[in-house]
């Protein structure tokens, strides 16, 4: 089941002699159960990918659908609801609010969706349990370690009926273990039916997913998932580019 | 081209890192003559034997700058040089080996992780560390492609605005704070 689709999406930041095409005609899907890594180079347009499959930037050209929606098609009403329902992200900074505790903070988006605050909390603590963090639910975030943040993060982008996670950069300051553990626990959330898209600049990460995704200059180079053929290396010389 | 201008053109393009001694270049250039990858030429006034590349040896050559290396025995110098050569050989797009590479690479670094997924036993700790080390071995390679990349960005103009003579060092200057972000 095809839970992400972008379709020949473009974006174009600012106008005229300033303009930036950071995607230039990207198409891909991600199913239900497939974990996708996107790399590319700095400025390469990933971030720029997240946010338009998360609904929180636009396309340009092309259109972006979660779960058979349009986003484009949506109010902007519909589409904070289809955010909260449907889509987890978790920034490279995590975004976690400090005066909240772990669980308030993994409650929240179902809470603000008007779900009955102790089903809410019930849900957050079973999120939490997944991420391996059970007990930390009454702890302030500034109490926790960077890896248990994260993970909080995780757990609050996951929580509920939410079956696709966007996630840029997410084990950016971990060390190597504890980047591992993050990335076993997507794998698992993964294998029980989510889509994940995962920015990342370290392959060890990327080694993860079922496929992973180049991006240069805002368009798809390359794929990385199952056998691939080579490709048409030696141009004539002096030919097109 | 006769034997010592192929060394120094070799030795010139790899910087230097991988000397040959004027026999082994002899010898290889018979091996390629029988395998008809290159055909001598007439003797020259001053008694040099230049030798061609033949339609074969091309094809050879593409499809050796065309194939990833696999991870085995393989001495890793064998990938620099690659990119080495591949950088002063008109017409390969340079950019192009190096992804090639990157996707081949990573797609072992996924075949691994899957195995070490796929088994969670205690026991297996050892075997672990040692898949572990070829996954971050195979990282370093991949940090190694990157930062190549990066470089070749820096040293060559944006491919939007056509390089024109005027233009080289200000386009240098562009690609490098493209870099450097
Ligand atoms: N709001 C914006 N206004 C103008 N240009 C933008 C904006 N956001 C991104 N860009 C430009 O679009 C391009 C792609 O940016 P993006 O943030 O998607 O890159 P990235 O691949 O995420 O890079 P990084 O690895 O550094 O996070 C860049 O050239 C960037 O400068
Ligand atoms: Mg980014």
């Amino acid at each position: 089941m095809t839970i992400l689709e972008l379709r020949a999406v473009h974006r174009v930041h600012g106008a005229g002699q300033t303009a930036v095409h950071a995607l230039r005609g990207v198409t891909l899907t991600v199913g239900a159960g497939e974990l996708l890594a996107v790399m590319g180079a700095s400025g390469s347009g990933k971030s720029t990918l997240l946010n338009l499959a998360g609904g929180l930037d636009r396309p340009t050209e092309g259109d972006v659908v979660v779960n058979g929606t349009v986003l484009g098609g949506c109010s902007r009403r519909g589409l904070a609801a289809l955010r909260r329902q449907r889509i987890g992200y978790v920034f490279q900074d995590l975004n976690l609010l400090s005066s909240l505790t772990a669980a308030e903070n993994v409650a929240l988006p179902l809470e603000l969706d008007g779900m009955k605050v102790r089903t809410a909390r019930r849900l957050a603590q079973e999120a939490l349990c997944e991420m391996d963090l059970e007990g930390y639910g009454p702890r302030f975030p500034d109490e926790m370690s960077g890896g248990q943040q994260q993970r909080v993060a995780i757990a609050r982008a996951l929580v509920g009926q939410r079956r696709l996670m966007l996630a840029d950069e997410p084990t950016g300051a971990l060390d190597s273990q504890t980047g591992e553990a993050v990335l076993r626990l997507l794998r698992s959330k993964v294998d029980s039916g989510a889509a994940v898209v995962l920015v990342t600049h370290e392959a060890r990460h990327a080694a993860w997913a079922d496929r992973v995704v180049f991006l240069r200059d805002g368009l798809i180079v390359d794929t990385s998932g199952p056998m691939d053929q080579p490709e048409e290396l030696l141009t004539t010389p002096g030919g097109a580019e | 081209m006769y034997g010592y201008q192929l060394r120094a053109t070799f030795e010139e393009s790899t910087g230097g890192t991988w000397p040959l001694n004027i026999g082994q270049v002899y010898t290889t250039l018979s091996r390629l003559e029988r395998d008809e990858l290159v055909r001598p030429l007439a003797e020259s006034g001053t008694g040099q034997l230049p030798y061609e590349i033949t339609d074969s040896g091309r094809a050879e050559l593409a499809m050796w700058f065309a194939t990833p290396l696999s991870h085995g025995d393989r001495p890793r110098d064998e990938l620099a040089i690659k990119l080495a050569l591949a950088l002063s050989t008109p017409g390969v797009d340079v950019s192009v080996v190096v992804q090639a590479q990157r996707a081949a690479t990573i797609r072992k670094m996924q075949e691994y992780t899957r195995l070490k997924y796929s088994t969670d036993r205690p026991a297996d700790l050892a075997w672990k560390l040692v898949v572990d080390a070829m996954v971050f071995q195979a990282e370093a390679e991949v940090r190694w492609l990157d930062h190549c990349e990066a470089s070749l960005l820096r040293h060559s103009s944006p491919p939007m605005p056509k390089k024109t003579p005027g233009s080289a060092h200000e386009a240098e200057n562009e690609a490098g704070r493209e870099a450097t972000r």
